[in-house]
Formats: structure tokens, C-alpha cells, sequence
């Protein structure tokens, strides 16, 4: 079987010695959380960390506090089956339920963590492979090559942002707090991305992820959808998520961001702009799903065909917007089902 | 799942009872006796179940030996290159490394698994011809120590083009991948021909041609390939390895390590999933020999997932081209096919592969005059060989398409016309094949009424725009036209349909891969006075159950508990030969020949017991772990006693079992690929959903009707197909072992796309016994035939559902929006393969046709007393 190659693993008991060990190492530390993301990169040789600090022995890291009322603040390493099952969380900010839900398989939900999901590596077909397959194919950018073999002719690396629960906190409002050695800030979800594949996160080595925080939920209505091949395992390679915020039948504020169609979450602005102030009418869903289509621009690095991901945003646009308001396919409303 | 079963079709020619003196029954009329087995038709637990669910069962890469080294291999990177220069010095220095080794280390031989295809190098020395070729191989402290120490091999390649696909490697025969076969790049040609097919399309009133196309795919078992090796003090050499066919590594292992086979044994140790997959000799377990003589130390080799997609042997990527001759009733008058296979890097199976995509299709349906011509290609990429149904899903998907096509154009229900056209029992096939019993029909009437056929299917929705080449010639056929059947339903994105495709499979090849005399499977039978039967065989329990089918045979001839026999399978020093679990014959070879020890083993019992309480020994039953006159009941002694007064009599009681399959193959060049003792038959039923605004595909039932000839175990036989169903939905709607830029495209169990539980529709089995007199208690195949219907249901219940015909598998969403989108533009909605190569097949060997002669009911069989 494929090996991990040797590090020395550090279980600090609280966040201000995870902290001080990480700035201790600096590049040569990595955090590691459910591990079910890091230690297969890992076997790959696609990080090669001396230090792993360990996270899950910080008993603070984990738990949701508050309320929807309020907001709710959920720690990092909260793991996603707690996520998907959080009444408040299923009840109130239903994307974010569904989303931690469809993440991988029930065994990597119990372990794998909201935390390590929101900072998941970008995945690409070129990148997610042994350092056999790699050296085979010639190497890329992200790992040991100089150029991106999606698009050999650009700068910059292509993979994937995979992240199910990323656009949802996106599209909810979220923010998430940042702890490092030498202080703590907090930030926007929309705020801690960058469209780059190997510098995906606006996040220094440094830094712990350690709560992310939702918004009040008053008045939003929320949705996700996946596209995979299959009903498990899989990551996503189209995500949209939505959210609405209705003044009677109109909507007030809307938010749709799109995952792993690009290298970063993609806000489709325009799309939700055109929803503000409107009735959800079968004609304006069908105007907005075909205006969320644009800034969706998937690469030939995942599975399916990049223009079938890119077809079929339109469609999990409107979908997801029929769903939320409470029409079925064919435009008539439906009773809604919990 | 649910599952049900019956009795005999009248189609099966099933006046034949179970012959009660074969089987030393008591005197009660046949009719009788069948109900009156113990063991067999029962849904007994395997043997195994136990230490399999308790994770007991110590797979190879559990065995731990003291001392013991780990071994890995270093792979090619490349294609196809010249190797110029291996230096595996640095390797050697690495602390913790015990031995590196490239090929000029070990005996220049080449090996494969059938003789006309020795093309493997254990350790690639001039040339590789696939990226995972081995070149090199250490033996270390630990894996990590030996994975580190292969990237300290240099190795200096000089690369060649790649050839990736059939095409390619036509149309480059100035690149040679290998310097054999029948034609550049052409590792086999054939070309047969049963009667005159010209003259039989001239017949017909509907000539179809279709060109179809099967992407190739793999077994992904769950183990993944591991191999422990021994070289003893004492010069001998032991190998535990996950094979399916330890005899015929057993052979290899003495060709390629020089050795005489007197002193290798090799054991096979429970296998976690085979499907084909384990089913050659491989380079690990040769290496993993060499190394443990080299180093004095026990060497295991296991592979990673990705060397497993290397390892391959899986489904040959399979162009078609079919053309058929239909009348207006729906019969066959000919039928011609031409196949191209890509055979990746190296021979394997291929030369019997490329004959099972030709020979066992007249198995099916009534197919008076056939031709056939089908050439294997190689190409650099892993090679492909036998998966499930070997060479014959492919053919059979092709087949069942058209025929859904034709019966549209002629307008007949696809139930109704292959019902027609199935083959008739005990007759024998344009291509000299002999079918004995057959329920095709039965299976037909079965899931038609369990489906609710009648009902769901109500006849052709869709029109193809008409073509002067492709006349509708039937009225139209009951129901509504386009569109109309689902008035009544709410208007939806999602499409319902249903779909049919039968098939026939092989219960064991008739000849061996190697020309021999010797019995193809072999059983060692002994009694103990603790009342204890041992049975040793050659076989190998890949998961299949042949394990328990080796308890079970003997324990209904005797009378005793399943539990009562202790069953060794599969070790070279102790168990007689059986060639392997391969070609869906171990249930009947192995069967077989543990009936006809178990006999022998009755026999002798009989004697001494009927001494004992003065019957005769005919008058004796060996019933419920005693034996006795039933008459005399109370002074039947157990069978432990019975069994000291045998050995008491005879000495020792050991006795052998030996059985060859019989002397059909047709007499002529090539004859030798398509005879089997019987063949099953499936036919299936397949509802689903189409989403017309993502083409995805979502199955709802599957209705199975299998003719298994008898269950022995309706369990097992219920597991073998549900586990057919899963494979064929993988193959039908997502598996695919392709390639991109040279590199296996998903060499991984993540991205390599095989179903989950998710995408498990509800199978419902039905079981069709038919009670074949060549089978064992008239028990015939179950591991593979079930698959063969099921991408072409699926296909044909897409077409049901939303009108789009998919001649190609896998069947992306992507392309059945593709369809759709034809279909709205007025263009005929298929999508699939467009041309077939160019390519000069040699002239066909003419031999007539034997169909529909008489077929003696059962042959003569070697080894038979
Ligand atoms: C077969 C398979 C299928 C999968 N399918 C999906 C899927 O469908 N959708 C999906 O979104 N993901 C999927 N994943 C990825 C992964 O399981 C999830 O993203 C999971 O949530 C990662 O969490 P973790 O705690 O295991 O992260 P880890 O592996 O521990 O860490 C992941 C990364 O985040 C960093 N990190 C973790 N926690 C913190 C923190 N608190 N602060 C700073 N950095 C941190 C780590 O350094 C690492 O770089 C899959 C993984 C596998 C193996």
C-alpha cells in the first residue's frame, strides 16, 4: 500500500500551544484536523511536512455555540457528520446541513472536520495523483513541474476549489476567525479565497482556522447542490449554493456562489442582482439561472466534461431557486417538504 | 433484494429427471427424489462466512513471516522506450535494502499465460511497452525503505511514440510494439464463417448495420494483489500469492526462476475478488520469488490500488460492427461481426478473447448461418484480458441493441420476438457448439411477468425519421406514438422506461489453455473414523463460494452436515490440479469430480456397512449423518461408525475424483474456443428514469431470471447475480479504464468511477432450474452470465425512456443530452461510434453450418469411471 513518508506529529492540548508550535516550525509545519484531506495528499508527496500539529486534541475546537437568532459560531473542528446533523444548523441554514452532508463518504464525515473543509486542498486530475503518475505525465505547477497541464500556456495553476460547505458560507455571510502566534483576526468567507490554485487560501502558514461564524438566519432561505458521478464519495465538480433572503414574495437580498468551477468559490453577482426586488417567477429563475451560468468556467481537470459542469450550472441554478421557491420542474408551485 | 425460484421450463427438454442411480439414491421414483435433497437447495451460509465477516480470513497481505523482507518494483514512466542503460547501485547502498534486481539478474525467458503468447518479461531489459512496466525491484527492512530506494534506480530510457488506441496502432505499423502475431501491431486475426451469409441476408426482409462500441474497463476487486514468497534452506520455494489460478502460476514460476517444478509450490490464499483480475501469472509474484532467493529472507510484495489498474487483464475496449438479417416474423437469417480489440501491451488471454467476441453468440437465439472476423491490436497500455463474461459483454450489447432496433422497425414487441428466436435445447450452433438445456424462454416469460412488462412497455414511443435504407416495415405496433404514452403522466424532466436484453455464458471452457489429456479439475476425497471428510482440490475461492460448493457435494452424497467436511483448496503440494477460477467452471468441473469421489467413498461405506446389518448394499440411504435401510431405520449406525467399519474392511479411505469436460470442440481450426459442458441463459428486465435536463440516468428495478440449471445454493447463486447486476451498471453508465496524455487517466478507487450502494437499483432474482445432465445435480453457472444483459437493458430502457439510442457504453450523461439535442434538431437521436477502421480481415476458414442438428443429450466424458 501507498505509505505516508516520516514527520513527527505534535498533539498540543490548547490552541495557544497549536499556535506557538506552528510559528515554532514555520514552513515546515503543517495543521492537520480529520487528516482525511492532508495524510492521502501526503502519501501522494504532495506535501512533505516535517511537523504535523495536530488539532484534535483541542477540546475548545470543537462544538456550536449561540443560536440562529443570534448567529451561530461552530468551531473548526467540529466534524461534518455533527454539522449535517445539528438540529439548528438542518433547521435554520439548511445549505450548510446538506452540503457537510454530501461531503465524501459517512466514515470521512465522522472524520473529517467543517475546519479542514473550508481550507481543503484544490483538487485537479493532473495534481491528485502518485509521485509515480506525476513524474510519468511530466509534473505540474502545483507539485514539483513549471507548468499547468490544463492550460499549459498559463501562468497560473487551474485546480479546482472542491470544497462542498465553501460556497455555502460564501452565499450565507459567513466569517471565520483566524488565530496565529502573534494574534488572531477575523475575516469574510468571501474574503479568505484567492482564484489561484496553489495560493487558494488568503491565509498565512501561520494561522489557525478556529470558528467559523454564521450570520442570524432571520428571514433566509437557503440551498445547495452537487453534481457527481455518484451518490457518495465524490467531490463535487459543480456546486451552487443559494441564498435568499424574501420580503413577502420578493426577494429582498440573494447571494449565489458556484463551487469547483473555478479555483476559488465564484460569486455569480450578477445573476443574484437580477433576483433583488422580483417575484420568483418561472421566467426570472430561468433569466437568472442562464446569467449564473456565466462566471461558471470549469476546465477539462475533474470528472465529467467541462462544458456538460458548465450546462448543467444553469440548470442547478434553477433548480436549486425552484426549490427554495417552492416550485416544482415544471414551474407549478408544490407543497414544501422539509 | 427478493428472490425466487422454479422447476424446469418445458422449453429445457427437462424430461429427464435427476437420474437417481448416478446419484445412488434410495428406490423412490425420480420424480420424488429431486425434492429430497439435504444440502443441495439450500440457502446455507458459505463455509467461509463466518471468518470473512469477523475479518478472521488472512489474506495474503496478512501473512506475516519472521524475518520477512518487502519488496516493491520500479515502473516505467514511459509508454513505450528502449531501455538503455539500469543502475540500481545507489538502491543497493540505501541502509535497509537487502537486494535490487533488474531483468539482466534473472533467466531470459519471456512467459504469459497461454502459450502462443509469450511476451512477458518478469523485469522488463531492452523495451517497455506500457507505462507500469517493471524494470526493477528491491527487497527491504520495510515498504517505505523499498519505495524510496526504487527512486534511487536510474534508469536511462530512450522514448518511443505511444500508441494509445486502435487506430493508432493501424495506421503506425512502422512502430512495432511486439515483433510476433498475425500483422503489425496485430497480436491475433480470425475469420470464420458458418454457411453462407450473403445469401442469407439476401432473405431476409430487414438487414441491419449497426457499429457499436464498448470502452474497456476493469475488475477493481477489493484486495488488492499481494504475494509472499519463500525460498526455503532446503532449495524449495513457496509462494502464498491472491491468484486465481494457482496451477498455472505454479508452471510459470518454474519456467521464469529455472526451476524445476517438482520444488515450487504455490498456495493461493483467499482471494478478495478476482472477477479475471488475478487470473495471470504477474511479474510481483515471480520477482517476489527471486528476491526471497536472493536475500535468504521471505519477501512479500503487495501492490497499490494504481499498480492494480496497471496489472489490469480487465475488459478489452471493443469497436463493432454487426449486420444482421431479420424477417418480417423476427427470426435471424444470418448474422456477420466484425470486432476490433485494443489488447494493450502484452498477449495475456487475448487470442481466446478475441475468439469470445464471435463464438458464443449463436449460443442465444436461432442463428442459422454466421460469420465472424475479429483482430486484437496492441497498444501501450496496460493489457486487458479476462473480466467477467470474458470477451462476451460486448458482442452480447452489440446484439441486443440491434435486435431492440430491428424489432421496432419490424414492429414486434422485443420480449415476444426474442422469445422466438431462442435457441431450441439440445441442438447444436452454426458454429458447432452444442446447447443442451436451455430456459432462455422461461427466463423471458419470468421477468416479463415480474417486471410488469406488458404494462410499462406498451409499445414503440419514438419513430426514427424515416430513412430509405431503414424501412419501418411493421404496422405500429400497439400504443401511443410519440409522445402519447405518457400523456396521462404529469409533465416532468424525468422520463421513465423499461428495457429487455437476454444472453447465454459458458459453464467452464471445453479445452484447457495449455494442450493436455489430464483432468481439468481434481478432488482428493478422505474419511476419518472421527466421523470427518476431508476434501482436497486445486480450486480457488475468489468469493465465489466454491469453497462451500466442495463441502456441500460431498455432504449430500454422504448424508452428513456441510460442517462435517473440511475442505483444502488450493495448494500445489497437497491438492490434485484443478486449471483455476476462471471460465465459470469450478462449480461444475470441481462439483463434479467431489461427486464422483464421494461415490466412490459410498460405495466402499455401502459394502461394509451392508455387512454389518446383512441388506444389500443398494438397499442402504446415507441420510441425516447415519446409514442404513430405511426400512430397518433404528439400526442405522452413524456415519462415524460406518466409516470404521469401511476402514476396518478397506484400509485407509482415500479416494480421487477427476473430471474433463467432453470432446465437443468442433473440427475445425479454432473449434477449441466456445465449447463448454452447457451454457446458462439470463434474460433482464430494467427500469429507470431519465433526467431530460441533465441526462443523468437513475435505475429503479432490475428483474433477473437466471437459468442456473440447478441452485445448489440459491444464496450463493442470488449473490453471484446481484453481484453480476452491480458490474454491468458499472459498465453501462460510468467504468471506464482510459487514458490521457499517455497516463492512465484515474488510477484510483476515488476517480476511477465504479457504483456505490447508492446506485443500486432493487434486483429482483429469479432463479430458472433446468437440471442440465452434464452439471452436478444439473447445476450449471452462475459468476458470469448474469452480467451480459444488463448494459444492453439499460441501453434499450434508455431508449424506451426518452428516445435516444446509446451504441456505446459507458452511457455519460453528456451523451444523452447529446441525443436529445439530435433529436430536437430532426436528426436521428444516436449517439455512438461513426466508423470502423480499415482494415483487411484474412479469408474467412469456410465450415458449414451445424445448426439445428441433433445434439446427443450427454456425451461421453473422460475419466467418467
Ligand atoms: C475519498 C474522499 C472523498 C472526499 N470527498 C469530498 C467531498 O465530496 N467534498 C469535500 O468538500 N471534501 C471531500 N473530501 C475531502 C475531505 O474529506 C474533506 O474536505 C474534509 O472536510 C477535510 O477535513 P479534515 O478535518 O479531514 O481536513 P485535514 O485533512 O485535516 O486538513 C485539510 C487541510 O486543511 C488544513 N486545515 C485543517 N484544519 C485546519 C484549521 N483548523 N486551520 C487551518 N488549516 C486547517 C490542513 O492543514 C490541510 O491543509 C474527500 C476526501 C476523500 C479522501
Amino acid at each position: 500500500m501507498m505509505r505516508l513518508p516520516p514527520f513527527t506529529y505534535l498533539a498540543p492540548r490548547t490552541l495557544g500551544d497549536a499556535a506557538t508550535a506552528l510559528a515554532e516550525h514555520g514552513r515546515d509545519a503543517m495543521v492537520v484536523a480529520g487528516g482525511t484531506d492532508l495524510y492521502p495528499n501526503m502519501k501522494r508527496l504532495q506535501f512533505e511536512p516535517k511537523v504535523l500539529v495536530g488539532l484534535r486534541g483541542i477540546r475548545d475546537l470543537r462544538g456550536v455555540r449561540g443560536s440562529a437568532r443570534e448567529g451561530l459560531t461552530i468551531g473548526a473542528g467540529t466534524t461534518l457528520s455533527a454539522v449535517a446533523g445539528h438540529p439548528e444548523i438542518a433547521a435554520r441554514y439548511p445549505a450548510l446541513a446538506t452540503a457537510a452532508g454530501l461531503v465524501s463518504s459517512p466514515q470521512l464525515r465522522n472524520m473529517g472536520t467543517l475546519g479542514g473543509n473550508v481550507c481543503v486542498d484544490t483538487r485537479c486530475n493532473y495534481y491528485n495523483q502518485s509521485h509515480e503518475w506525476r513524474k510519468a505525465v511530466g509534473f505540474c505547477m502545483k507539485k514539483d513541474g513549471d507548468i499547468c497541464l490544463v492550460a499549459p500556456a498559463s501562468p497560473r495553476c487551474w485546480a479546482v476549489s472542491s470544497s462542498d460547505t465553501a460556497p455555502v458560507l460564501w452565499s450565507l455571510g459567513a466569517r471565520v476567525r483566524l488565530v496565529a502566534a502573534s494574534g488572531e483576526r477575523t475575516v469574510e468567507v468571501s474574503a479568505l479565497y484567492q482564484d489561484d490554485g496553489i495560493a487558494y487560501l488568503a491565509k498565512q502558514p501561520g494561522e489557525i482556522l478556529t470558528e467559523i461564524l454564521l450570520p442570524p438566519a432571520d428571514g433566509w432561505k437557503s440551498a445547495y447542490l452537487k453534481l457527481r458521478r455518484r451518490g457518495s464519495f465524490d467531490f463535487p465538480v459543480l456546486g451552487v449554493a443559494v441564498a435568499l433572503r424574501l420580503e413577502g414574495a420578493r426577494v429582498g437580498e440573494a447571494r449565489i456562489v458556484l463551487g469547483a468551477v473555478a479555483s476559488t468559490p465564484r460569486p455569480a453577482d450578477v445573476a443574484a442582482a437580477a433576483l433583488v426586488g422580483e417575484r420568483l417567477t418561472p421566467e426570472l429563475i430561468a433569466r437568472v439561472a442562464d446569467l449564473a451560468a456565466g462566471p461558471s468556467k470549469p476546465l477539462d481537470n475533474t470528472d465529467f466534461t467541462h462544458p456538460y459542469r458548465k450546462k448543467m450550472t444553469r440548470v442547478f441554478v434553477a433548480r436549486a431557486l425552484r426549490a427554495l421557491a417552492g416550485l416544482d420542474g415544471s414551474g407549478r408551485p408544490v407543497e414544501e417538504v422539509a | 433484494m427478493s428472490a425466487e425460484r422454479t422447476q424446469g421450463g418445458s422449453s429445457a427438454g427437462s424430461a429427464r429427471a435427476i437420474d437417481g442411480g448416478r446419484f445412488g439414491r434410495g428406490a423412490e421414483p425420480p420424480s420424488e427424489r429431486k425434492h429430497e435433497f439435504s444440502v443441495v437447495g439450500r440457502p446455507l451460509p458459505k463455509i467461509d462466512a463466518w471468518t470473512k465477516v469477523t475479518g478472521e480470513t488472512k489474506y495474503a497481505d496478512d501473512l506475516v513471516l519472521p524475518r520477512m523482507a518487502h519488496g516493491k518494483l520500479l515502473r516505467s514512466p514511459h509508454g513505450h522506450a528502449l531501455i538503455k542503460r539500469i543502475d540500481a547501485a545507489r538502491a543497493r547502498a540505501l541502509p535497509g535494502v537487502y537486494a535490487a534486481v533488474t531483468g539482466a539478474d534473472l533467466p531470459r525467458v519471456k512467459f504469459g499465460i497461454l502459450p502462443v503468447s509469450q511476451d512477458e518479461e518478469v523485469l522488463c531489459t531492452e523495451k517497455v511497452r506500457m507505462v507500469g512496466d517493471a524494470v526493477a525491484a528491491v527487497a527491504a527492512v520495510d515498504e517505505e525503505t523499498a519505495e524510496r530506494a526504487c527512486r534511487l534506480i536510474d534508469v536511462e530510457y530512450e522514448p518511443l511514440p505511444a500508441l494509445m488506441s486502435i487506430e493508432e496502432s493501424l495506421a503506425h505499423p512502422e512502430i512495432r510494439i511486439h515483433e510476433y502475431g498475425d500483422g503489425p501491431n496485430v497480436h491475433k486475426s480470425v475469420a470464420l464463417q458458418f454457411g453462407d451469409v450473403e445469401a442469407a441476408f439476401a432473405k431476409a426482409d430487414l438487414v441491419r448495420e449497426d457499429v457499436f462500441y464498448y470502452e474497456g474497463n476493469t475488475h477493481l476487486p477489493m484486495e488488492q494483489h499481494a504475494a509472499v514468497a519463500h525460498a526455503g534452506p532446503d532449495g524449495k520455494l513457496t509462494l502464498w500469492s491472491s491468484t486465481q489460478t494457482p496451477h498455472y502460476v505454479h508452471r510459470v514460476l518454474a519456467k521464469a526462476l529455472d526451476m524445476p517444478a517438482a520444488h515450487v509450490r504455490v498456495v493461493a490464499t483467499p482471494v478478495g475478488g478476482g472477477f479475471g483480475g488475478k487470473t495471470d501469472p504477474f511479474a510481483h509474484e515471480i520477482v517476489a520469488c527471486h528476491l526471497s532467493r536472493l536475500t535468504g529472507r521471505p519477501v512479500k510484495i503487495a501492490l497499490t490500488r494504481e499498480e492494480v489498474f496497471y496489472a489490469h487483464r480487465g475488459r478489452h475496449p471493443v469497436l463493432m460492427w454487426l449486420k444482421t438479417g431479420f424477417t418480417r416474423q423476427g427470426d435471424i437469417t444470418g448474422c456477420h461481426i466484425k470486432t476490433w480489440l485494443d489488447g494493450g501491451a502484452y498477449g495475456s488471454y487475448g487470442v481466446a478473447s478475441t475468439f469470445y467476441t464471435g463464438v458464443i453468440n449463436p449460443v442465444t437465439y436461432k442463428m442459422p448461418v454466421y460469420k465472424f472476423e475479429g483482430a486484437r491490436v496492441f497498444t501501450n497500455k496496460p493489457p486487458c484480458g479476462p473480466k467477467r463474461g470474458h470477451g462476451t459483454p460486448q458482442p452480447r450489447f452489440a446484439l441486443e441493441v440491434q435486435i431492440d432496433k430491428a424489432a421496432e422497425q419490424l414492429g414486434l414487441d422485443p420480449a415476444d420476438m426474442r422469445r422466438r428466436i431462442a435457441a431450441e435445447p439440445f441442438t447444436k450452433t452454426a458454429n458447432h457448439l452444442t446447447v443442451t438445456t436451455t430456459g432462455l424462454v422461461e427466463c423471458i416469460d419470468r421477468v416479463v411477468e415480474a417486471s410488469g412488462w406488458r404494462a410499462k412497455w406498451r409499445g414503440w414511443r419514438f419513430r426514427a425519421p424515416a430513412s430509405p435504407a431503414q424501412p419501418v416495415l411493421g404496422e405500429a405496433s400497439e400504443g401511443a406514438p410519440e409522445g402519447g404514452a405518457r400523456r396521462s403522466e404529469a409533465p416532468s424532466e424525468k422520463k421513465r422506461g423499461v428495457g429487455l436484453a437476454c444472453s447465454a455464458y459458458l459453464t467452464g471452457a471445453g479445452t484447457a489453455i495449455y494442450w493436455n489429456d489430464m483432468p481439468h479439475s481434481g478432488v482428493l476425497l478422505r474419511a476419518d473414523r472421527s466421523g470427518a471428510v476431508t476434501i482436497l482440490c486445486g480450486a480457488t475461492d475468489i468469493g465465489q463460494g466454491s469453497d462451500s460448493i466442495l463441502a456441500y457435494l460431498p455432504a449430500e452424497v454422504l448424508g452428513i452436515a456441510p460442517k462435517d467436511v473440511h475442505v483444502h483448496p488450493a495448494d500445489t503440494s497437497l491438492t490434485p490440479v484443478d486449471l483455476g477460477s476462471y471460465s465459470s467452471r469450478v462449480t461444475l468441473m470441481c462439483g463434479m469430480a467431489a461427486i464422483q469421489a464421494a461415490e466412490r467413498l459410498k460405495t466402499v461405506i455401502a459394502k461394509a456397512v451392508a455387512g454389518k446389518l446383512e441388506v444389500g448394499p443398494g438397499e442402504l440411504v446415507f441420510r441425516d449423518g447415519k446409514v442404513g435401510a430405511p426400512e430397518e431405520w433404528d439400526k442405522a449406525v452413524t456415519f462415524a461408525r460406518a466409516v470404521e467399519l469401511a476402514e476396518a474392511m478397506h484400509g485407509v479411505l482415500a479416494f480421487p475424483g477427476s473430471y474433463a469436460p467432453p470432446k465437443r470442440a468442433g473440427k475445425y481450426k479454432g473449434g477449441g474456443v466456445g465449447p463448454s459442458p452447457c451454457y446458462s441463459y439470463t434474460a433482464c428486465v430494467v427500469e429507470l428514469t431519465v433526467d431530460e435536463e441533465t441526462g443523468e440516468v437513475e435505475l429503479h428495478d432490475v428483474w433477473i431470471a437466471h437459468d442456473v440449471g440447478r441452485a445448489l445454493n440459491p444464496l450463493l447463486v442470488e449473490g453471484q447475480t446481484e453481484g453480476s447486476v452491480y458490474m454491468g451498471i458499472g459498465e453501462a453508465l460510468m467504468e471506464g479504464q482510459v487514458f490521457r496524455k499517455g497516463v492512465h487517466k484515474q488510477p484510483s478507487m476515488l476517480d476511477y468511477k465504479s457504483p456505490t450502494t447508492l446506485e443500486m437499483p432493487e434486483v429482483h432474482t429469479i432463479l430458472v432450474e433446468t437440471d442440465d445432465p452434464e452439471g452436478p445435480f444439473g447445476a450449471k453457472e452462475a459468476g458470469q452470465g448474469p452480467l451480459l444483459p444488463v448494459p444492453p437493458a439499460i441501453a434499450n430502457a434508455i431508449y424506451h425512456a426518452v428516445g435516444v439510442r446509446c451504441d456505446e457504453v459507458p452511457i455519460a450523461p453528456e451523451m444523452i443530452l447529446k441525443g436529445l439535442e439530435r433529436r430536437r434538431q430532426g436528426k436521428a437521436a444516436r449517439v455512438g461510434p461513426e466508423k470502423i477502421p480499415v482494415f483487411k480481415f484474412k479469408e474467412p476458414l469456410v465450415v458449414e453450418s451445424a445448426f439445428g442438428q441433433p445434439a446427443e443429450a450427454i456425451a461421453v466424458r473422460p475419466f467418467q469411471s
